[in-house]
């Protein structure tokens, strides 16, 4: 077991430092769509609820589940397509512009 | 062969999140992000549901519906109220996490070894506190809670006292995880905590705390990881983790404030100090007299601020955008990291109104052009084009990099009234000898703006 939570500290350790080298790049301008996107990313708990709640082990892990199942799609969905509406949005100039 | 074929997929998905956050900087790739992003999630959904150990699909096909049903009107909201939507779905995405990790609790409960017990309460509490966090601060920028910060006496010892208690009740659960009486209790002091921790923010520290909140979800989806084993979620939560990270030390900066200053300094309370007292000249002018200054101007470059998004002000904007750029104007718009409730909101709303992102130009590149302005419109824009931040040390602000609007020949502001902005101070640029006031609702101004300059000029 504790093998295994060290390479899964590796990982986050290394996913960390990725992470802050390319949000450091993504330009000013994307920044709310950045953080709809992430925020779509992280609905990734949608693994964890899956399992949970496919399972089937108790009452209670299962009503848990499908309620984290629920909120993981609002996520999902809403997440990525605002954030595909918003980016739509941005035009340059001689496009956009009438 | 199912189970041997689901890593190869996880890794597939984390390779496409990791490539949707590298596609996102730049505007010419970002659609490509979004794609790839939406493929990642597909195959971590569909790896997951191939899994031998789910032996029913029923409740994941009805929370899939409901999950939709939902969604879909959340990405259709406009785009002024995406700060609050962004508030909200933070809390949606830290539920997820705290439900799955009080009901992996129930399951395992006594037999849980010390390193998965502490990746479980720490998803329950970030899960639980960034939940109730993201509720208030959905509130609060909706406006159904009030926006200025509510403080009473020995606030941050009542709530460092919560967190403790909640961190004690963590370390107990991680030691003997059999105590199951506790948990319901860790994880109500964990709600309670997330509530008092935005009670004192005010509407203006807004993008330091969604861009902290949209840390704190992803961390806890990261723990969840841990919990699980599963490196997918690891990786996943970490770039969501270290995104909100980078975009509040971004707002941190651009406010010169640090992290526990905006938690616990209780910023922008209306100060009643001895400068009111003294009468100053202000010039104030009209849309009929301000007209011909933009209209002759060779450089005007509008300053936008959260009164815009408020008065609805943008698509107004892009018609003054559009006639005064006939007229051979040229017309930039100066963005400062904080304007607006969430980080980038100015873009969005701009980019709404069919303005060309190459018009938006960052506080850094922008500040050096204000000399060369003829002409610097602040619209519903207030501390963030204060001087007093560079010279008066005595000032709640100073020090907060500003946008030079003080250096352009003239300064037109845009304004209900008189009132103070969100830090409570008066803006000194407003007694300027060069300042004009154009008093009146941003919408209505910059229409009847438009309207004059294009009557004069024989536009239609």
């Amino acid at each position: 077991m504790a093998s295994d939570f060290e390479l899964s500290l590796f990982v986050f350790v290394l996913a960390t430092f990725l992470g802050l080298e390319i949000i450091r790049r993504v330009s000013p301008l994307l920044h709310t769509p950045l953080m709809s996107l992430t925020n779509a990313i992280s609905a990734i708990a949608v693994v964890g609820s899956i399992l949970v709640t496919g399972r089937q082990e108790t009452t209670l892990s299962t009503v848990l589940g499908t309620a984290a199942v629920t909120c993981s799609m609002i996520n999902i969905v809403g997440g990525y397509l605002i954030t595909y509406r918003m980016l739509k949005m941005f035009k340059k100039s001689g496009k956009g512009a009438r | 062969m199912i189970d041997a074929i689901i890593p190869v997929i996880y890794v597939a998905a984390a390779v496409s999140f990791i490539l949707a956050l590298k596609w996102l900087s730049t505007v010419q790739t970002a659609r490509r992000g979004v794609i790839v992003g939406v493929l990642g999630m597909a195959l971590a959904v569909g790896g997951t549901l191939a899994k031998p150990e789910i032996v029913s699909y029923h409740w994941i096909a009805v929370a899939f519906v409901i999950g939709t049903i939902i969604g879909i009107p959340m990405a259709m909201m406009p785009m002024t109220a995406v700060p609050q939507r962004t508030a909200l779905s933070h809390a949606f995405g830290a539920l997820a996490a705290a439900l799955v990790g009080t009901a992996e609790f129930y399951l395992r409960t006594p037999k849980i070894d010390v390193f998965t017990m502490a990746a479980l309460a720490l998803e329950v509490l970030l899960g639980f506190l960034t939940f109730t966090a993201s509720l208030m601060a959905f509130g609060k920028l909706q406006e159904a809670l009030p926006t200025r910060p509510i403080t009473y006496r020995g606030q941050n010892v009542v709530n460092l006292a919560l967190f403790g208690l909640a961190a004690v009740s963590g370390v107990v659960l991680v030691a003997s995880p059999g105590r199951t009486w506790l948990f319901p209790v860790f994880g109500a002091l964990a709600l309670l905590f997330g509530v008092l921790l935005i009670i004192p923010i005010g509407g203006a520290d807004m993008p330091t705390v969604i861009s902290l909140l949209n840390s704190y979800a992803g961390l806890s989806a990261c723990a969840m990881g841990f919990v699980l084993d599963n490196h997918l979620l690891i990786i996943a939560g970490a770039l969501d983790g270290s995104s909100g990270l980078i975009l509040s030390i971004i707002m941190c900066r651009a406010m010169n404030r640090s992290f526990t200053n905006v938690l616990f300094g209780a910023f922008g309370q209306v100060k009643h100090g001895a400068a009111a007292a003294e009468e100053r000249i202000v010039r104030s002018a009209t849309p009929e007299e301000a007209a011909p200054i933009l209209a002759n101007g060779g450089l005007v470059i509008v300053v936008p601020g959260y009164g815009m998004a408020v008065a609805q002000a943008q698509h107004k904007v892009r018609e003054l955008f559009d006639t005064l750029t006939k007229l051979g104007v040229e017309v930039k718009f100066a963005i400062h990291p904080v304007a607006g409730r969430m980080p980038g909101h100015m873009n969005v709303l701009l980019a709404e109104a069919d303005i060309p992102y190459d018009r938006l130009v960052e506080m850094d590149e922008i500040n050096s052009d204000f000399g060369q302005a003829d002409v610097a419109l602040v619209i519903g824009a207030n501390d963030v084009t204060n001087p007093a931040a560079r010279h008066d040390a005595a000032s709640p602000i100073y020090g907060m990099p500003i946008l030079d609007v003080d250096k352009a020949r003239t300064v037109m502001v845009v304004k209900r009234g008189m009132s103070p902005g969100f830090a409570g101070i008066d803006n000194e640029l407003y007694y300027m000898d060069r300042t004009l006031m154009i008093f009146g609702d941003a919408k209505a101004v910059v229409g009847n703006l438009v309207k004059e300059i294009a009557a004069s000029n024989g536009m239609h």
